[in-house]
Order: C-alpha cells, then structure tokens, then sequence
C-alpha cells in the first residue's frame, strides 16, 4: 500500500508526459476532417501525406540534412573524442566540446545566420547539415568519450609495442572497443538533426525547408488531420531510434550511472 | 621497467601525427561554426544596421541602450517570469516523480529513466502541437470541462499555456539530475530522521532539499535556459499576447531585419544566463564546503 503510493507521483508524470502524444495518435485514425471532433476509424490520412508534396519535399530535405549530419559528426566526434580522452585531456577543451549542447539554440542560430551571410554561403541543405554538425559532434564526442575512459588504454599500449602503427592500433584496437558508442552516437546525431527546429529555421533556404520547418508553417495557420499522421509517423521514428541507442549503447544504465 | 620505459616513448614517438591529426578537424570546425558566430552576435550588438539587412559602421552603443527601454524590459521581464514559473512547475511535478524513480527495482529504474526520456527525443514541434490539441476551445479539457459544467474554456493563446508549453517541452531535463543526486543519497540519513520522529515534511526540508541541491539546481538550470530563449511555444500556444525575448530576437533576424539590436537582445539573454550560472557556481561550492 505504501510501495504504491510512494510511486504514486511517477504515475502522474507519465500522465503529463504522454497523454498528449497520446491523444496525437488516436486523432491521426479519426475518419473526420475537424482535427478536434472523433467520428470513427480511418487510415485515410496517411496515404493522404504521399500525395502532399511540402510534406514529401520536406521530408527529403531532412533526410539529406541528418544524413550528413550523421556523417560528419561521426567522423568529426569520435576524434574529438580521442582528443580530449586520450592526447589533449583539458578542463578549457571540455567545456568547449560541452558548449553546443547547453547554450541556448537561438543563440547559435542567430550566429550562423550571421556567419553564413557574412562569408556570402548560400543557404541550404549543406548549411543546415553544417550548424546541425556543431550539435552532433557535441554529442558523439560526448557518448564515445565515456566508451573510451571505461576502455583500458594498455590495449593500445600493447598494439604500438607490438609495431602496429598507430593508424592500425586505431582501426583494428581502438575502433572495435568503442564501436556500441560510435553507432549510440550516430543514430543521436540523426535523431536530433531530423527533430531540430531553431537552428534549421534560421539557416535554411526558405525553398528548401526541413520538415520540422513545413510542421511549422503548417501549425501556425492552423491544425489539419495529415499533421496528426505526420506526427505519429516521427514519434515511431523517434521511439525506435531512442530504443536502439538504448540497446547499443545500454543508455539507461549510462544515465542512472552520470552521478560519478 | 625498461619495456614501460619504451612503451612510452614509443607512445609519443609515433603519435603525434594521429594526435593532430584527431583534434584538429573537429576544434577547427567548432571554432569555425560556434565560436566565430558567436563572436559576430557580440561583434554585431555594437554595429549599425545595414539598410538592407546586415550590419555597417560607425561602433554604437545605441543597441544596447535601446534595451533598457521599458517596452523590451517588459518583454524580458515577462520571459523571465514565464521560465521561471516552466522550472517551478516542473519541480514540482519533476522532484517527487525523481524521488519514486530511486524507490524502483534497479532493472526498472532503467525502464522508467527511458521512459521519462523518450518524449524528450520526439519531435519538438511535435509536442507542442499536441498541447494546441488539448486546449483548444473545441479541444479535449474544454470538452471534458464542460461535462462536468466547468467549460467551456479557453486555454489556448493565453500566457498559463505558454508556462504549461515550457514545463511540457523541458520537464525530463528537471528529473535526470534530481534523480542522480537523489541516488547518491544515503538512504540511512531518512531512516534515521524517521525512526528521531521527524515527519515528511521535515525530512524533506532537513535532509532531501539540501542534500540534492546540486542536482535541483543542474534541473533548474537545464528548464530554464531553454524555456528563455524558446520562441516557438509562445507563438504556437500563447499566440499573439505572449511574446517572449526569444520572439522579439527572431523578429529581428528574420522580419525587421535589425540585426544589430536582435544580437543586442540575444547578448541580454547571455548576460542573464551568465550570471545565473555564477550564482549557480558559487551555491554549488558553497553545498560542497557544507558537505564537507
């Protein structure tokens, strides 16, 4: 009796916390076209979002946007995070690897703004991937970082008095060890730069927008059924993502162990 | 001894190509694409505004002095209040949610600490149109209200479902650091105030409170820095009567083209948040020498 009441209140976050996705999903099934009133069952408006073409147009932007994202923050990340674990290790470093990540993002959206339009760069696709990097590489470097310092650094010590050289003691040592963390960040540098608003709002061609930009605009003017599907669509997305970083990586654990 | 001797000179003999090699892309790119635009916001606050949008000569303080007028100190004021009240709220339901996580089996604190966090990686956008769902005049609460004769009502674009927006968007960034602090607490002190007679409330004010500020305050911190600059949940939920400074910056970036005065704002922004975090320092070496 007591056990339950004292989880009582974890009950009533979830409440607060999924209620409304909850009430999102339900609504993308509803046969009518008032977003607010339920009057049956209908998949209708998710063959309806194919033949949307700002939906379809937005959605591959994102893609390409994340993609990249992925890509670069990979590669940059995971060397930042050998950097700052094992060559360079420096209070200044870390905060500067820390800083995209707690700064407030219109801040930096602003700042890229500026820069982008200072150094004549054309807005795009290839700048949104770009000021979407800045947050991935914050992240991998972050994830790989604690796979690295959890990893014995003799292996590599033996790898280089056995001769490997160090690019070799890199892929075929130092790699496989951190490889969960590498594939945790990577799919955390997708998820973040495919949900990412603010900064894309600002440093995207108003031709060319990402997806999260065509909600947006849509919202604004008002609530249409396709955005509940759409809606649904990206939280299975997001909800699977986040699940396999938790398999790959064991999140969860990392969080409930962050209190070292 | 003398193969260690030689593992570390062979450790800094053939390295210092990858070392470089490793940290030079990626501080080169944060240098290019975060420190140097935030040097142009700084750089920009003290400029003239081109007549096209952009930024000119003479150097001017006149950004900064348009600040201190009443209409933007309002607008401050108010963002100020609204994250302020996002953080409480989210304390509110955040720490005692925090604390049920640390009374679970270890296997199903992983489980309830995912799922506190899952909504936080969805679509941003996402979760504040839900709220546009939920309030609105024919929506769900006013419908339920008025069942029960307390409707119908209107939520939606009022200055409450901005608050509420903010609490929604950030409350799983309160409960990760209530959380980790909570579990580093001794759970030995609670029983032992209990079994002296001390009641909930006063455990909760003697022991819980202070011994996890660090991590109430890395909460707080985490709700409100975000919840001051947002401007989209002002916009989607708060429509037109709730302008926050985040609002006002994005006005001026992307309508009135003033960017001069839109970095000054966002300087203002980073002046607050600056300051916080040095109260925030100095109440968490003040907690340690307590501690100690």
């Amino acid at each position: 009796m007591r056990r339950a009441f004292g989880i009582a209140p974890l009950w009533i976050l979830y409440a607060f916390l999924y209620i409304p996705i909850a009430v999102v999903v339900v609504m993308s099934f509803n046969a009518s076209d008032n977003p607010f009133l339920w009057s049956g069952f209908s998949l209708q408006w998710y063959p309806a979002l194919l033949q949307d073409s700002d939906i379809m147009g937005g959605l591959r932007t994102t893609l390409i946007v994340a993609t990249g994202t992925t890509v670069i923050s990979v590669v940059l990340g995971t060397l930042l995070a050998l950097a700052l674990e094992r060559y360079f290790p420096s209070r200044f470093l870390d905060a500067a690897a820390a800083a995209p990540a707690v700064m407030p993002d219109i801040m930096l959206a602003i700042g890229l703004l500026a820069f982008y339009t200072l150094v004549n760069f054309t807005l795009g696709s290839v700048s949104v991937m770009l000021a979407h990097s800045v947050f991935g590489i914050a992240f991998v470097a972050a994830v790989v970082r604690v796979r690295l310092a959890g990893m014995d650094s003799s292996l590599e010590e033996a790898s280089r008095d056995l001769g490997a050289s160090s690019l070799k003691t890199f892929w075929s040592v130092t790699l496989p060890g951190i490889r969960p963390a590498v594939i945790a960040g990577a799919l955390l540098a997708f998820t973040l730069s495919l949900d990412e608003f603010t900064v894309a709002f600002f440093t995207a061609s108003p031709a060319d927008p990402t997806l999260p930009i065509v909600i947006y605009s849509s919202v604004r003017f008002g609530v249409t059924p396709q955005i509940n599907a759409l809606a649904t669509l990206l939280l299975l997305v997001s909800f699977i993502a986040i699940l396999l970083i938790q398999r790959t990586s064991r999140l969860g654990d990392s969080l409930r162990r962050k209190e070292s | 001894m003398t193969s260690r001797t030689s593992a570390g000179v062979r450790r800094h003999g053939d390295g210092p190509l990858l070392r470089a090699l490793s940290s030079i892309p990626a501080l080169g790119y944060l240098l290019v694409l975060m420190v140097i635009p935030l040097g142009l916001v700084i750089a920009y606050a003290f400029l003239t505004s081109g007549r096209f949008g952009g930024v000119q000569g003479p150097v001017t303080f006149d950004n900064i002095a348009r600040l201190f007028q009443p209409l933007y100190l309002e607008v401050l004021l108010s963002s100020v209040v609204n994250a302020g009240l996002a953080t409480f709220f989210a304390f509110l339901i955040g720490f005692p949610a925090a604390l049920a996580i640390t009374r679970l089996s270890s296997t199903w604190q992983t489980v309830a600490l995912i799922a506190v966090v899952l909504p936080f990686w969805t679509n941003f956008l996402i979760r504040t149109y839900a709220w546009i769902l939920l309030l609105n005049r024919e929506g769900i609460l006013s419908d339920g209200l008025s069942l029960i004769g307390l409707g119908p009502i209107e939520v939606l674009y009022t200055r409450e479902a901005v608050i509420l927006g903010l609490t929604y968007a950030y409350i799983p960034l309160m409960v990760l650091p209530i959380y980790a602090s909570l579990q580093r607490l001794d759970p030995v002190l609670l029983e032992a105030a209990c079994n002296l007679g001390a009641g909930p409330w006063r455990r909760f004010r003697t022991i819980l409170l202070p011994l996890t500020m660090p991590g109430i305050i890395t909460g707080c911190l985490f709700v409100f820095i975000p919840s001051l600059g947002n401007f989209v949940i002002p916009e989607l939920l708060g429509g037109g009567n709730s302008q926050m400074i985040g609002n006002l910056i994005r006005d001026q970036f992307l309508k009135s083209r003033d960017w001069p005065f839109g970095s000054a704002l966002s300087l203002l922004v980073l002046a607050l948040l600056v300051i916080i975090v040095m109260i925030q320092a100095s109440a968490a070496r003040r907690s340690r020498k307590w501690g100690a």
